[in-house]
């Protein structure tokens, strides 16, 4: 689970002009992990049985991912664990594909759940690398999911372009989650009374075993030059006159000048 | 072949996707410079007689990797097939189409060759090092990074639908082509896609479609949803909607434009009764002309739009599809 800041967020690039500016921003739990962390507390209420483990690592210092994990310990999750220090600040999405899997490796699962991207670096990158780097199949974008316990299957609907692309696979695998999987819950007033009790552990890059050097900025396969605005659009045109003189001129412009129709 | 890109062209039921071309004619433009070649790849079950064809958007070499057990997608076999290529060409970049299979492919291929992704890319340039500098948006469209790989090592990116033009050369049937064979370890549990189930039969999927005529809570109710799919006919084009029009059960999600629905950059996008909220912008921001049609002079969209029409879609639409069906008589 990552914490982003709000979709609603109005950003500034920082003086640098490699990145943008998080001290006045509010953060959220990344809205395709709280799926994630609903379909995994759905799996557990109806299979009767297992954990459920919410795992986050900080690449900013600005961020505030235990807040985020509160939240989710308070949806239902049993225990919560943050990846800290300075060794995670920066890199890429191979570097925390890197670290997440270098942590998963300390715990047992079946299932991972991840978001399809996050809405902050747009990746849709690191749910799948942790697959590969962990050797088990992944399927991703998924909005409908069957997990059958006693074979240790699960069956996937994945949407592609043209249909939904129905995939099975077997236990340990990765998915990550796409909107229409489920409806994630609030958390209620006893749950967050609860999520206080719960465990909320932080690892370091020596808790989990990892040279720092494949972390972070000095990890990272990608550096970025430099972030900007999206080019701005011309002043756009409203077509006056009444509808039909609208319509018409419109056309118009949609057949001369754009040479679309 | 140190100095070639190579490019995976994807196909479904043996039809090549058009950001394949686009793709290819994308590293045909970086490579014409620095003497690059362009070797394309293609992968499935009955894909070769499509080969040749390649040509003509600019492959220079083509490898195909066909079987029956390729019918069906699958991640880790696409990928290998991929990497191994890869590891044998040790092309400057592997470039794709950022489609819901390029999407996936890319992170596991990058990873089994421990370099650089970039995702979604919508322009890029090569460095005299061959390094390319990618740029993406971020932050559903608010920004745009601009990246380059730390190292000088190949890089994988993934390429937005409908950005890059496609080239049409000369085909040229002789250039060469090469079969691959199948990887053999699979000793490792993989995913299976066990069917595909169509669900937009027949009509433009959305995310290629040239031209989408979306629609919104403006609309209000599915059964006005005509009058967006009628204008959509007259010009050629897909339809979509916005979340709200969504949320409300009038379409179905596959037809969702928007941060949680499908990022789309077709040539001309209508949006119709819908507010261009900042979520929904992050998903057609990029198409290269947008007209709104919405009764609120306020409404956010007309700040996005190429071309407003101020006013109420009941009235604008009918009179809009009569228009565009007379001028395509007239062009006929
Ligand atoms: C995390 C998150 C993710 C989201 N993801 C998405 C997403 O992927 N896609 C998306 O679209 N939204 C998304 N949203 C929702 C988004 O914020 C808006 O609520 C949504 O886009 C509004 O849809 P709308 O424009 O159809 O409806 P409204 O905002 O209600 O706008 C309706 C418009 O129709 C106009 N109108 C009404 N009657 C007429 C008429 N007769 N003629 C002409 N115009 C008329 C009105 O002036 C108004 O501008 C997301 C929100 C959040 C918080
Ligand atoms: N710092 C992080 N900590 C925990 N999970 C993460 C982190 N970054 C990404 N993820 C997970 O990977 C998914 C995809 O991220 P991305 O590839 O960056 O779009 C997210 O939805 C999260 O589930």
């Amino acid at each position: 689970m990552k914490q982003v800041p709000a979709t609603e967020s109005k950003l500034t690039i920082v003086a640098d002009g490699n990145d943008i500016d998080r001290s006045n921003l509010s953060f959220i739990v990344n809205p395709y992990d709280e799926f994630a962390v609903e379909e995994a507390l759905q799996i557990k209420e109806r299979l009767g049985a297992g954990e459920v483990t919410v795992l986050s690592m900080r690449q900013h210092e600005s961020q505030k991912p235990e807040e985020a994990l509160r939240t989710c310990l308070a949806m239902g999750a049993d225990k919560a664990i943050l990846l800290d220090g300075p060794a995670f600040h920066g890199g890429d999405s191979f570097t925390t594909a890197t670290a997440l899997t270098s942590a998963i490796q300390r715990l047992p699962f079946d299932l991972l759940l991840f978001g399809k991207q996050a809405v902050d670096d747009d990746g849709g990158t690191v749910g799948i690398q942790v697959a590969e780097l962990l050797g088990i199949p992944h399927v991703a974008v998924v909005n409908k999911l069957e997990v059958h316990p006693v074979s240790r299957a699960v069956v996937a609907h994945r949407q592609v372009e043209d249909g939904i692309e129905v995939v099975e696979a077997s236990f340990p695998v990765v998915i990550t989650c796409q909107k229409g999987l489920n409806e994630p819950r609030y958390p209620s007033l006893p749950g967050i009374m609860k999520a206080k009790q719960k465990p909320l552990n932080t690892w370091t890059c020596e808790d989990i075993g990892i040279d720092p050097g494949r972390l972070g900025a000095s990890g990272a396969k990608l550096k970025t030059l430099r972030v900007e605005p999206p080019p701005t659009r011309l002043t756009g045109r409203i077509l006056d006159g009444d509808t039909s003189t609208a319509v018409k001129e419109l056309v118009r412009i949609l057949h001369e000048e754009e040479k679309l129709i | 072949m140190p100095n070639s890109i190579l490019v995976f062209c994807e196909q479904r039921d043996g039809q090549l996707k058009n950001v394949g071309l686009e793709a290819l004619g994308e590293a045909h433009r970086l490579g014409t410079s620095s003497g690059v070649a362009i070797c394309a790849c293609i992968i499935g079950s009955d894909v070769a007689s499509s080969a040749n064809d390649l040509s003509a958007y600019g492959a220079s070499r083509v490898y195909v990797a066909e079987n029956a057990s390729l019918a069906h997608y699958s991640a880790e076999l696409y990928a290998t097939i991929l990497s191994d290529l890869a590891a044998r060409l040790q092309p400057v970049a592997i470039c794709m189409g950022a489609t819901a299979m390029g999407k996936d492919i890319a992170p596991r291929l990058a990873a089994k060759l421990k370099t650089a992704l970039v995702q979604d890319c919508v322009s890029l340039k090569m460095e005299e090092d061959c390094s390319l500098v990618a740029t993406r948006p971020m932050y559903g469209g608010k920004l745009m990074a601009i990246v380059k790989p730390v190292s000088l090592a190949l890089q994988v990116v993934t390429i937005r639908q409908n950005v890059f033009p496609a080239l049409e050369l000369k085909p040229n049937t002789s250039i060469p082509i090469e079969y691959l064979a199948l990887p053999t370890t699979r000793t490792r549990s993989v995913a299976k896609v066990r069917e595909v189930q169509q669900t937009v039969g027949g009509k433009r999927e959305l995310t290629e479609a040239p031209i989408i005529v979306s629609g919104g809570r403006g609309l209000k109710g599915p059964e006005n949803f005509k009058l967006v799919e009628e204008l959509a006919n007259a010009l050629g084009g897909a339809v979509g909607a916005s979340r709200a029009a969504v949320d409300a059960g009038w379409k179905p999600h596959s037809y969702q434009v928007g941060l949680t629905g499908k990022t789309v950059s077709p040539q001309c996008y209508v949006a119709c009764g819908i507010s261009g909220a900042i979520q929904h912008q992050a998903g057609m921001s990029s198409a290269r002309v947008i007209v709104a049609i919405n009764s609120n002079p306020a409404a956010p969209i007309f700040k996005l739009a190429t071309y407003g029409i101020v006013g109420n879609l009941f009235d604008i639409l009918p009179v809009l599809t009569e228009e565009v069906k007379k001028l395509r008589k007239k062009c006929a």
